[in-house]
């Protein structure tokens, strides 16, 4: 009986405690199993969430899509009970919810299978998803009841041959997120949402995938997709709810829209005059830096030349590698096949010491996890790369300080201040001043407008054409496309690790988005195919 | 790339005020975080002391108590370099007690061995140092255990040096470095060396920790990652922090052979002693912040609440250990929420993940489509 | 020792290191003209490995929610001086001397616990001030040895059960009741879990600190029972007897060798006792071979830091990116699990 697929929608493990209790049953029709209404959420001042609405039904696939930041994981996050909205309602079935943490989502039917799998690797695969449930007999925990519970929750998913007493670290990332999904529908969920369930699949663990969503779904459970791979939202999805800027654009049927529709609605905004021009005498000079048929783990075969003055922008999905190539430049991942040369010299720095001496400097994506130095003052830390790897131009450097400072345009009490006191946009300028301050030739910039106010993107806009116009060369990966758009002289776009198209500046924001979801393949500057 | 204090030339702007107060406010700022309390401590109990004990008031008593200190106040200052960056060095007494013993061994009645076998100790305590902070930064042992087994093997060497018993003391030129003094000084009477020793290596360590070295040190504990993007070498950085630790332990067992002779068990605890003084002086365990005379003044709090104490009669200086052991405990507990206590908060409560970037800001400059 | 794969896990090792420390030591030892497995040996080495042991058991439950205790050497002192003190020499004190040391070792392993889990204090921390807290106390209290263990209670450690010391055996009970507790009751795998990854035991529901507290009891209740077996071996209480041994070293030592790791969330405490073993061969054969002491001190101090070096890289977890092959180094590591 166990470890055979379950067919019927009867078949249940009954009159034993505390294992999966039974079916989940059709909603009346008329109601949906999960109704969201205008639920909002700012963080720090900046509206994420607006007033955004949907519903699920009972067996229903509901995909949610938006590029980087419109408010997905925001809104995964809300339903999930890590955040509490502003504002609107949460109705399960009817009646209203607020989950305050997530044991009670959980408990109350909602499930989430997140990127980062909440599982203990050294667990086995039985102790993960019974994990403080565990079933006990006569007061100690029973293993063997919990490996056959465990059996039939993989059964009832259609999962065969995953034995319940294996370690989840011993498993692949398709059998872990397996587990994670057994644990979901060990807590009889009836809505299961998965934030980017394919990122890490190969091709035929996405078909297993599918073919669990397909049995879940027939078993009434409702589930919402977020995805950035529009081929399998459309494979799945009954329904497709588009977000951005952290608001609902539409949510129509699957059927009603096709690719190129769907990338339009996605992003499609006029490109404002917000952004600076670049300055005059602002031309692109020798070649800073080159990467020929450059690769790292996490990149392969990368052919790009950055020429002094110069701004280049990086698009490219989540998980496309745009971090990783930035980090081989800078020595974090250094490169482990092809070349690269700084204004013409052959150099693979293996460290970011080695980096900074050669000239280049990096933005890291995170300034409070790997920028900056937060209970130290600004001085400190707009000094901090010059002490650590030019300890003798210190002097110069301090003389200098009150002069970067005005240029970045930091607000503060007084240059003394700790860093942690200071507004989003006052840190990233500092961040941006610590590396000033070595007079780098090539500045590398992950997300340098992330998180910050209008007001600190303008200045930081500034100072970038300040810099390509003394000739510095600039390498920018950004998630915002109009900012991307609006500033780079060229973009390059990056899909699964590999560059897979470039555009001239000023291009539409949906011809990038089309290379970026891989909906058009294009042809590189190289002249190869993608 | 030229001048980069002349980036934007087409920004006027008020250059920001070096400090954001006034040498006044500042203090006075100062006095309310850990590291500036223990100062307001420190003159708390010595008058307390005097009150308990007004003989404790006399020049000459107070300054011989501060020459007594200053060990103590020395390794405090050893310790603070490595706790400051992020580590322990729990080696410490066992490093102040092969000194001491090898001091006695070494020189015994010849005076002329005095200079040689103080550089053979320097040398051997750099030695200790750069042992402990290889096998932390290279090794990736967590530093409580790799100067936990630097102790254990120290004393190994200790017990084997002595056969267990206490040898002979060295001849006096060099005990008089630890008790001696310069004479007939007016007031206070006699000016002990330890004492002019500790000013000098207080001085020594403010001008240090304003050095690059220093200012990336306390980087280091703040933030280890981010100080290694920015090109520091954490090795490097970390070994020389462990080489001044088992340095001024060094020190601070030449001072102690002064006065407490020559014993194996000089030492012991020493390491314990020093922690409690950093911790006292409001330096964070786990680095990042906290100033060097802070831990110095964390030591003479110490020393001065145990004086009380005594004169007190509330408990003797047995109990030494376990006023050690509550204040670490105490003080950690409290550590992180005292420094920002009466501050804004750092971190606002529910901050957007990675995953979310801020969409365009300003009304009026999109328009896309709905 | 080998999982269903086939492949040797890091049980199998410390056993694999235990049988080639063996063979050197008996090799050794023969060069003295002695038997390493002669009767009066072997109880040496098993002797040792019942205060290690004990000691170790009770840490690896620490180390495996994702704490540490370096109290320990305090714990197992002042326990030998309590319970001497109450026995004071009466065989109808036995019991009461007994209950009382227990109760006091139990007490400090709660108020361990509860610093770790509700004030937030890393156990290395917490464990050290508790440690120099009982240090000072013994101080002023007790000058020298004190107290004396009747002559009943000192046959625990002078009994043999067959050609095995009784003290061993009640090691190797407790051990059992470990094992048993870690396995079978819910405890013992949220222990698991809270050492593993605390955020995801907390999202399960689980109240973080009721493992911590329970571990930390256990550990410090062990370690009274250490401190009464060597009241029972000296038959005096000594305020030293704990520091003496570098109980807390040493125990660490052995939990990371047998394959726990540093970190919590994995290990057992059957590779604990193959690393207690180790230690306790090595010493003997270092004693028989007559290795002056501080060589000793010097090696053990060398081996407990480069078996956490070793062991401190395996901790180092990734999946393998996209396009690398693993080299052959991450390769065997991951191979041993």
């Amino acid at each position: 009986m166990y470890g055979q697929p379950s067919t019927s929608a009867e078949d249940s493990t009954e009159g034993c405690e505390p294992c999966h209790s039974g079916r989940v049953h059709e909603t009346d029709d008329g109601r949906p199993l999960l109704r969201v209404s205008g639920v909002s959420k700012s963080f720090v001042g900046f509206r994420v969430l607006d007033d955004v609405s949907l519903e699920l039904r009972a067996g229903q696939v509901l995909g949610i899509v938006g590029e980087n930041g419109a408010g997905k994981s925001t809104l995964m996050k809300i339903l999930a009970g890590v955040y509490q909205a502003d504002e609107g309602t949460i109705e399960l079935d009817g009646s209203e919810v607020a989950f305050s943490h997530p044991v009670q989502a959980q408990q109350a039917g909602l499930s989430t299978v997140f990127q980062e799998f909440n599982l203990l690797p050294e667990r086995t695969i039985a102790e993960n998803i019974y994990l403080g449930r565990e079933p006990r007999r006569r007061g100690l925990v029973d293993t063997g009841q919990m490996n056959r519970d465990t059996e039939a929750l993989l059964a009832e998913l259609g999962v065969t041959g995953l034995r319940p007493n294996r370690r989840v670290r011993s498993l692949s990332v398709a059998e872990q997120q397996v587990v994670e999904i057994a644990k979901a529908v060990g807590y009889d969920a009836r809505i299961i949402q998965m934030d980017e369930p394919t990122a890490a699949l190969a091709e035929h663990e996405v078909d297993l995938l599918h073919a669990i969503i397909d049995k879940l779904t027939k078993s009434g459970v409702g589930i919402l997709y977020v995805s950035h791979r529009l081929k399998e939202i459309f494979e799945l999805c009954d329904a497709i709810t588009i977000l951005k800027d952290g608001a609902q654009v539409a949510t129509k049927p699957a059927d009603d829209l096709d690719e190129a529709e769907l990338v339009r609605l996605m992003v499609g905004r006029s490109i404002s005059s917000f952004f600076p021009d670049p300055l005059p005498g602002t031309e692109p000079g020798d070649a800073a830096l080159e990467l020929k048929g450059a690769g790292n783990g996490y990149v392969d075969a990368v052919d790009l030349t950055l020429r002094g003055g110069e701004i280049v922008g990086i698009s490219g999905l989540q998980g496309s590698g745009r971090t990783e190539l930035l980090e081989a430049m800078f020595g974090v991942r250094p490169l482990t096949r092809g070349e690269m040369l700084l204004a013409g010299k052959a150099v693979t720095p293996g460290s970011p010491r080695e980096a900074i001496r050669s000239g280049i400097a990096m933005i890291t994506e995170d300034r409070k996890a790997t920028g900056l130095a937060l209970s130290q003052s600004i001085i400190d830390n707009v000094l901090g790369v010059v002490r650590s790897v030019f300890p003798r131009r210190t002097g110069t450097a301090r003389r200098q300080l009150p002069g970067l400072i005005s240029s970045l345009e930091i607000s503060a009490r007084g240059m003394d201040q700790e860093v942690r006191f200071l507004s989003g946009g006052n840190q990233q300028k500092v961040v941006l001043g610590r590396w000033l301050a070595i007079e780098p030739s090539v500045v590398l910039m992950d997300e340098p407008t992330r998180g910050i106010d209008v007001g600190a993107k303008h200045s930081i806009y500034e100072l970038m054409r300040a810099l390509a116009a003394q000739g510095v060369a600039v390498l920018m990966v950004s998630s915002e496309l109009p900012e991307l758009i609006g500033m780079s002289d060229r973009i390059l776009v990056m899909r699964d690790g590999r560059l897979a198209g470039e555009l001239p500046g000023g291009s539409d924001e949906e011809a990038v988005m089309q290379i970026a979801t891989g909906v058009v393949d294009a042809v590189s500057n190289s002249g190869d195919v993608a | 790339m030229t001048d980069v204090s002349a980036l934007r030339p087409d920004i006027a702007r008020e250059p920001l005020p070096e400090h954001h107060r006034g040498l006044g406010g500042r203090l006075a700022e100062a006095s309310t975080t850990p590291g500036g309390a223990v100062f307001v401590l420190v003159a708390v109990l010595l008058i307390s002391t005097i009150v308990a004990n007004p003989n404790f008031g006399d020049p000459e008593v107070l300054i011989r108590f501060l020459g007594r200190t200053a060990p103590i106040a020395i390794a405090a200052v050893g310790q603070y370099y490595v706790i400051v960056s992020g580590e322990f060095d729990l080696s410490m007494g066992a490093v102040i007690s092969m000194q001491v013993v090898l001091a006695g061994n070494m020189i015994g009645d010849d005076a002329g061995m005095i200079l040689p076998v103080m550089l053979l100790m320097l040398v051997l305590g750099a030695l200790v140092g750069v042992v402990n902070g290889l096998a932390t930064t290279v090794l990736k042992v967590p530093s409580f255990i790799v100067t936990l087994g630097m102790m254990l093997a120290l004393a190994g060497i200790v017990d084997y040096m002595t056969g267990g018993a206490a040898k002979s003391n060295p001849v006096d030129e060099f005990r008089q470095i630890g008790r001696g003094g310069i004479e007939d000084v007016p007031v206070v009477g006699i000016l002990p060396y330890s004492l002019m020793i500790l000013i000098v290596v207080c001085a020594a360590s403010v001008w240090l920790m304003r050095r690059p070295f220093g200012r990336t040190l306390i980087a280091a504990g703040d933030n280890a990652e981010a100080t290694r993007l920015a090109g520091s070498s954490l090795v490097w950085l970390k070994t020389r922090a462990f080489v001044l630790s088992s340095l001024s332990a060094t020190l601070a067992g030449i001072l102690l052979v002064g006065y407490a002779g020559v014993h194996p068990s000089v030492g012991q605890g020493y390491e314990f002693t020093a922690i409690t003084a950093v911790v006292l002086g409001g330096v964070l365990l786990g680095g990042g912040r906290g100033w060097v005379m802070s831990a110095v003044a964390g030591a003479f709090a110490l020393e001065l609440l145990f004086t009380l104490l005594t004169a007190l009669d509330v408990i003797d200086s047995a109990w030494r250990d376990t006023v050690q052991g509550v204040i670490i405990i105490v003080a950690v507990a409290l550590g992180a929420r005292a420094w920002n206590a009466g501050r804004r908060p750092s971190r606002r409560p529910s901050e957007p993940t990675d995953e979310t970037t801020q969409p365009m800001p300003t009304p009026g400059t999109n328009t896309g489509e709905h | 020792m080998r999982d269903r794969m086939g492949r040797v896990t890091s049980t199998g090792i410390v056993y694999g290191v235990l049988v080639f420390t063996i063979i050197v030591g008996t090799i050794l030892t023969a060069t003295e003209g002695r038997n390493f497995f002669a009767t009066g040996n072997i109880a040496a080495i098993l002797t040792f490995t019942s205060t290690l042991g004990l000691i170790a058991v009770g840490q690896t439950m620490v180390i495996l929610v994702g704490s540490l205790d370096l109290s320990v050497p305090y714990v197992v002192s002042l326990c030998s001086v309590i319970a001497g003190s109450v026995m004071a020499g009466e065989t109808g004190s036995i019991v009461p001397g007994v209950m009382i040391a227990l109760a006091v070792a139990a007490g400090i392993g709660a108020v361990n616990g509860l610093v770790v889990s509700l004030l937030g204090v890393h156990g290395f921390i917490a464990t050290l001030g508790m440690g120099l807290i009982i240090s000072g106390y013994m101080t002023a209290n007790y000058k020298g040895t004190s107290g004396s263990a009747p002559e009943p209670f000192r046959v625990i450690d002078t009994a043999n059960i067959g050609p095995i010391p009784l003290s061993a055996i009640i090691m190797l009970a407790c051990a059992v009741l470990a094992i048993l507790m870690l396995r079978k009751t819910r405890v013992g795998h949220h222990m698991y879990a809270v050492g593993g990854d605390r955020e995801v035991a907390r999202l399960s529901g689980i109240r973080t600190a009721v493992p911590v507290v329970v571990a930390h009891t256990l550990c410090s209740l062990l370690a009274g029972l250490a401190g009464l077996l060597l009241l029972a071996r000296l038959s005096v209480g000594n305020p030293t007897i704990g520091s003496q041994g570098d109980y807390d070293l040493m125990s660490i030592a052995a939990v990371v060798l047998g394959g726990t790791l540093l970190a919590g969330g994995k290990g057992n405490i059957l590779g604990t006792l193959g690393g207690v073993a180790i230690f306790a061969v090595m010493d003997q054969v270092m004693s028989v071979i007559e290795v002056p002491s501080f060589l000793q001190d010097v090696f053990r101090g060398l081996v407990i830091v480069l078996a956490v070096a070793v062991y401190a890289r395996r901790e180092i977890e990734r999946r393998p990116a996209p396009f690398e092959r693993p080299t052959a180094l991450d390769a065997a590591l991951q191979e041993a699990r």
